[in-house]
């Protein structure tokens, strides 16, 4: 029994680490601020094999594994959660579809380009009337002739309107099931295909720094071959990537908690009151160690929830006590670490008002928490 | 090319560092060791010059036991292989020391070029790729802030404090390289698990053909003395301007000999 990184994933963590401190943070107020993607940031992280970190080498991956990949986003999210969720999206949404369930050729036209970070790929899922309830997907594919003709919309998709976005998987109804339910497939749609609209980016309540759009299709036609994996699997290939993914989600917040945990102990030191440091009051020691607490928890279950992924071995409900208790334990250290700073907390400069703005999403995207409670309610049998 | 790097594990540079009382060395369990900041950008130059000219890059490092982390952190950027010498004779030896056995382990092993980083952050000497080119009889090509190898011919560019010198010799050389020079890469992933499979050869004092006694805190030249922590800042004097600034800071810089 070890819960601790063996020297290999020790190795990339203090790697990414170091990255992070010394590429990222310097620059990550201001990309918020003007709310602009970090592409210098993209090329380099490809350069370090970040976007291949599962993915075999045969496809330009690292021969890591997903684990390597949560470990990587714990470290940038301590930083910088709009990158975090750029490399999480990009590997767990954009390239592993392809990667999972793509035919050879899919796997070599795109896999090369997304692995590198060359290219960023995007998952269309959430619909503007359905995002927990994806069964409600009113985006229909039709075949015509050699072409699947697709009509529709989604909503808050990453990653789907960057300079370097190459294709967007789109989740859509392909017909209907013998017993009445619609039959939900899914299909490579590359960038810039007519028909295709990208709306402007939203204006989002964090994660400034990260792209996200609306996407309309309104008859966009592409090849047969473009459908990913078996006809009507659409809907069981979400809900595997879903698992996996709430364990990235677990370890982004993670690292947003940790962050707050960072910048407070710092400041601690730094921040006199009363003629002595802020930290020798038990009013703030107390408030950082219980932050402390929630960060160590919460990687300890996004630990638990990933080794048990790499045995093989089953497991649903610890990857969303994971998301659940790390995505709670990032906005409450997200809303303490505001108060530790105080009026400063508030203002944009300073990375715990990012980390709160940044924070909340967690608790809503990769399945809400809500969802989370009703998978472990349902594991336990009740 | 045969290209070796010579790199030092270091005190965290930004860790607060601690001397032992008992012999005034560094209290190595006080700060976490790091690969030596200018030593990456040594191995950084070697990997490029590798990349355009072909060859093998190795690792030299001299340390206890845990320097073999800063040896798989350069293996790590993608060298070929290290060569680690540790032993507890060495513990407490100087520049002079050092660069015996640097130098010991250097010779007859066909290197065509040696790079060092100018200086380490802990010493902050910058001696010891000088001293080792002089024990190894070659030419010195110091504090480089560019290397263009051009078949045998080694050209640098000298960084000094009004420009650069340019300073040619034929190979081999012992080059040191400054912070100028090039961006170190991060290890990739893969570079992390290959760097295991990569061959480590571990030298005694001995097996450098250094004799143990002209070695550590015993044969060293130069000792600390003694050291005491830096007391705390005093508290400044505030003097408020009232017609009168300029005279009262002349005053004060004559009374304190500055001027």
């Amino acid at each position: 029994m070890d819960h601790r990184l063996s020297s290999e994933y020790s190795d990339l963590r203090a790697v990414v680490e170091q990255f992070a401190h010394d590429v990222i943070a310097p620059v990550a107020a201001e990309n918020y601020e003007n709310h602009s993607f970090p592409y210098d940031i993209v090329k380099q992280m490809g350069e370090m094999g970040l976007f291949g970190l599962p993915f075999s080498e045969d496809f330009g991956g690292m021969g890591g594994d997903y684990f390597a990949l949560c470990i990587a986003i714990e470290e940038l999210a301590r930083v910088d959660s709009s990158v975090a969720i750029t490399v999480e999206a990009a590997v767990s949404l954009g390239a592993m579809p392809i990667y999972l369930f793509g035919t050879e050729d899919q796997k070599r036209e795109w896999l090369p380009k997304l692995t590198s970070g060359t290219m960023l790929g995007a998952f269309g899922l959430t619909e503007p009337g359905g995002g927990t309830d994806a069964g409600a997907a009113r985006t229909t594919a039709h075949l015509e002739g050699d072409e699947w003709v697709i009509n529709g919309s989604k909503s808050f998709i990453t990653n789907s309107g960057t300079a370097i976005t190459g294709l967007v998987t789109v989740m859509a109804v392909t017909g209907t099931k013998d017993d009445g339910s619609k039959e939900l497939s899914t299909i490579i749609v590359p960038a810039h295909t007519p028909g295709l609209t990208v709306a402007p980016a939203y204006s989002k309540v964090g994660w400034n720094a990260s792209d996200t759009h609306a996407l309309f299709f309104d008859n966009v036609r592409v090849p047969r071959a473009n459908l990913l994996g078996e006809l009507g699997r659409g809907y069981a290939q979400f809900l595997q990537i879903l698992d996996e993914g709430r364990i990235a989600i677990a370890a982004l917040a993670t690292g947003l908690a940790q962050g707050c945990v960072d910048e407070c102990v710092r400041y601690s030191h730094e921040r006199q009151a009363f003629g002595q440091e802020i930290g020798k009051f038990q009013a703030i020691a107390f408030m950082i160690a219980d932050m402390e607490v929630r960060a160590h928890t919460a990687r300890l279950a996004y630990y638990d929830a990933g080794s048990r992924m790499l045995a093989g071995e089953p497991f649903k409900r610890q990857a969303a006590i994971a998301k659940l208790h790390a995505s709670d334990a990032a906005v409450t250290n997200a809303r303490w670490a505001t108060q530790v700073f105080g009026g400063y907390g508030y203002m944009n400069e300073y990375a715990v008002a990012r980390f709160w703005r940044d924070s909340k999403i967690l608790e809503i995207g990769e399945g809400t928490n809500e969802v989370q409670r009703m998978l472990i309610a349902r594991d336990l049998g009740i | 090319m045969k290209i070796a790097v010579c790199v030092k594990q270091v005190p965290d540079t930004w860790a607060e560092k601690r001397l032992r009382p008992a012999d005034s060395l560094l209290d190595r369990e006080s700060a976490e060791g790091v690969l030596n900041e200018l030593d990456e950008y040594a191995v950084e130059e070697a990997l490029k010059i590798q990349e355009a000219h072909g060859g093998e890059v190795t690792i030299v490092s001299m340390g206890p036991e845990r320097a073999v982390e800063t040896i798989r952190k350069a293996l790590s950027m993608g060298a070929d292989a290290g060569i680690h010498i540790v032993d507890d004779a060495l513990s407490g030896s100087d520049a002079l020391a050092t660069s015996a056995v640097l130098a010991g382990v250097l010779k007859d092993r066909g290197f065509d070029l040696i790079i060092f980083g100018s200086e380490s952050t802990d010493a902050r000497m910058s001696v010891v790729p000088a001293m080792v080119s002089e024990r190894l009889g070659l030419p010195q090509l110091t504090f480089a802030q560019k290397v263009d190898v051009n078949g045998g011919t080694i050209t640098i560019e000298r960084q000094t404090d009004y420009g650069f010198d340019s300073v040619e010799a034929s190979s081999p050389v012992v080059v040191s390289v400054v912070e100028k020079i090039n961006e170190p890469r991060y290890p990739s992933f893969k570079g992390i698990m290959a760097a295991k499979k990569k061959p480590l050869e571990t030298l005694s004092v001995a097996d450098a053909g250094v004799a143990a006694g002209s070695v550590g805190t015993g044969a060293a030249w130069s000792v600390v003395a003694d050291f005491a922590a830096r007391p705390p800042k005093a508290a400044g004097t505030i003097v408020n301007d009232e017609g009168a600034g300029g005279v009262k800071i002349a005053e004060f810089l004559a009374t304190n000999k500055i001027i």
